[in-house]
């Protein structure tokens, strides 16, 4: 293992520690309540008082970045789960049973991939509702097709293998041998995919919440921060940067982690 | 042909497959289609009889087949909103969109290819953590955050365009051109990152390869064995890649319409949504998948001409 040189392993891993340091922060203590509207303090360009100034309710746009970083880091958790747990039951199925089961489910998440992600995102939320977790539910669903690409490649390899063939010998059962034996094999691949996956899942949800699809108030999200702040560009420019900045950010730093840890495996081998 | 038959099979089973997915979805939308139309003061008469005209008693399956016949000729029901069809709503506003994603897409392969030959002819450590920096930036950053970025600077600001005004093609090109430039440039930084990447790692293991040895032993110097032999080879796998984003790109565009206020279809996509005008949301969608299938069906018929080596199981 070769960690020296991983610049992008160390990068990724110091974007995501202090943004989860910052999310932890936020749930006992932000500078000022996050939802407090205080008319007279509208529109204040950063200062000592305010870090990152305040927006057109007079809130304290630092303290609504962080209660903002909660939403983004539940949406994103929760929605990768979902993808990663239907994910690895599909691809297991059909890497592992073959034949048509697996030309059926090949072709159902052909027809997934077809759809612009957004798109289905939209979709879903146009049947089900508006709500945040039917936002989660729209990002997970939509994601189940990488996943479920990278589990059934994993399931297709290794299942040729020799402790497969062991363990079938001695009596294993096929849930068995799919989940205890050949899953953890497949691990490493779905965790780089659930890093990345997670830099989508914020993307996906600061568009969706930017169109007002997405998290509801009073929760804030730093899509709608966004939104809001489009209204205000002349009047004020820095309310665009803080939200934008915390997006990009994380995204870089869950693609970094992904990148870092496939570099990683890579050098081990 | 062989390949064009198999491969023309499994277009029509994805586009099978996404027709179904998108009917079954809309048939899980709570509430009654014909109160929806009618308005909730409808009479019993009144109600039972769009049903039998939506054709909404016959069992689902029957409706899946009445839906798609429609479909196959062109006719998408009409929007509840503004009573016409969604074809023609669709069309109306094709333009826009089309634009976008054709111009990003553009502006995308003209400035990432230079720059992914650049990235490879000055190949470094330095250059390279460059590179990955900037690419991996490029892809952090959402395209609809950098369109706001450029509202402010090059709208407000330097006053370049007019945000929040269109103009259309037939009444001045230059005009429409002015109003979609920037949306279109603010779609393309991903992809710009997206194909210098690949490009990059396509060209730096082409040139690992015995074919270049041989052309530097014949004296070539690097920018000519780079130009003439190995840019043609690594320039197929990126027409996948550009294929693949054709899907990100329309779907970029749904946002981007948003930022810049562009009555295009994503503009119109998310109104209905907003309004649960339900028809014209399926239409949309079925229309952008569809036209997603199409071309990622021309892009790998185009990868297999170009490279005949390509064999299909």
């Amino acid at each position: 293992m070769k960690l020296k040189k991983n610049l992008a392993l160390y990068i990724g891993v110091g974007i995501v520690a202090i943004l989860l340091f910052l999310m932890i922060i936020s749930l006992f203590y932000t500078p000022y309540d996050a939802n407090k509207m205080v008319i007279a303090e509208r529109f204040q360009a950063p200062s000592i008082k305010h870090w990152l100034g305040t927006d057109n309710f007079g809130r304290d746009i630092l303290s609504r970045i962080m209660e903002g970083s909660q939403t983004a880091f539940y949406v994103g958790t929760v929605s990768v789960l979902i993808a990663l747990i239907g994910g690895i039951i599909i691809g297991a199925l059909a890497g592992y049973m073959g034949g048509w089961v697996d030309e059926v489910v090949m072709r159902i998440i052909d027809a997934l991939m077809a759809f612009p992600s957004i798109l289905l995102a939209l979709v879903f939320i146009a049947v089900f509702g508006v709500s945040t977790q039917n936002t989660m539910l729209a990002i997970g669903i939509r994601s189940i097709p990488t996943f479920a690409r990278i589990a059934r490649s994993g399931f297709i390899q290794y299942k040729e293998f020799e402790f497969v063939k062991a363990a079938k010998a001695i009596g294993a059962g096929p849930f068995r041998i799919m989940f205890i034996h050949i899953l953890p094999n497949v691990m490493s691949s779905l965790i780089i995919a659930a890093s990345m996956g997670f830099a989508t899942a914020v993307l996906a949800e600061a568009g969706l919440s930017y169109l007002g699809l997405g998290v509801q108030p009073p929760h804030p999200s730093w899509g709608r921060m966004l939104n809001e702040a489009q209204g205000y560009l002349m009047k004020a420019p820095w309310y665009t940067f803080a939200p934008g900045t915390v997006i990009t950010m994380s995204v870089l730093g869950f693609n970094l982690l992904g990148d870092g840890i496939r570099d990683m495996c890579d050098t081990r081998k | 042909m062989n390949y064009l038959l198999r491969r023309g099979c499994t277009l029509i089973i994805t586009l099978l497959f996404v027709s179904m997915i998108t009917f079954v979805l809309f048939q899980l939308i709570p509430g009654d289609p014909a109160l929806a139309i009618l308005g909730l003061d409808a009479e019993e008469g009144q109600i039972q009889e769009l049903h039998a005209q939506l054709g909404l008693e016959l069992p689902m399956h029957m409706r899946y087949i009445h839906w798609m016949s429609n479909v196959l000729k062109g006719d998408f029901g009409a929007s509840i909103r503004f009573s016409r069809p969604v074809v023609d709503l669709i069309y109306s506003r094709l333009p826009v969109t089309l634009s976008l994603a054709i111009m990003s897409i553009g502006i995308a392969i003209i400035v990432a290819i230079p720059l992914g030959i650049l990235a490879v002819r000055s190949h470094n450590k330095g250059s390279d953590y460059l590179i990955s920096i900037i690419t991996q930036l490029g892809m952090a950053i959402p395209s609809f955050w950098l369109g706001i970025i450029f509202i402010l600077i090059f709208g407000l600001k330097l006053g370049w365009f007019i945000p929040g005004r269109y103009i259309p093609w037939n009444e001045s090109m230059i005009g429409a051109f002015k109003s979609l430039l920037f949306p279109s440039l603010a779609m393309s930084i991903p992809v710009i990152a997206v194909i210098i990447r690949y490009l990059r790692t396509s060209l730096l293991e082409q040139m690992k390869l015995d074919y270049v040895r041989t052309a530097y032993s014949k004296g070539f110097s690097k920018k000519l064995v780079v130009y003439r032999h190995v840019l043609k080879n690594a320039l197929i796998p990126v027409i996948t890649v550009i294929g693949m984003m054709v899907a990100s790109v329309l779907g970029g565009s749904l946002v981007i319409e948003q930022v810049f206020a562009l009555p295009g279809l994503g503009r119109l996509l998310v109104a209905s949504i907003k309004y649960r005008d339900i028809f014209l949301i399926q239409g949309i969608v079925m229309y952008i998948a569809s036209v997603v299938i199409g071309i990622n069906f021309i892009i790998d018929i185009l990868y297999k001409s170009l490279d005949p080596r390509i064999q299909i199981k």
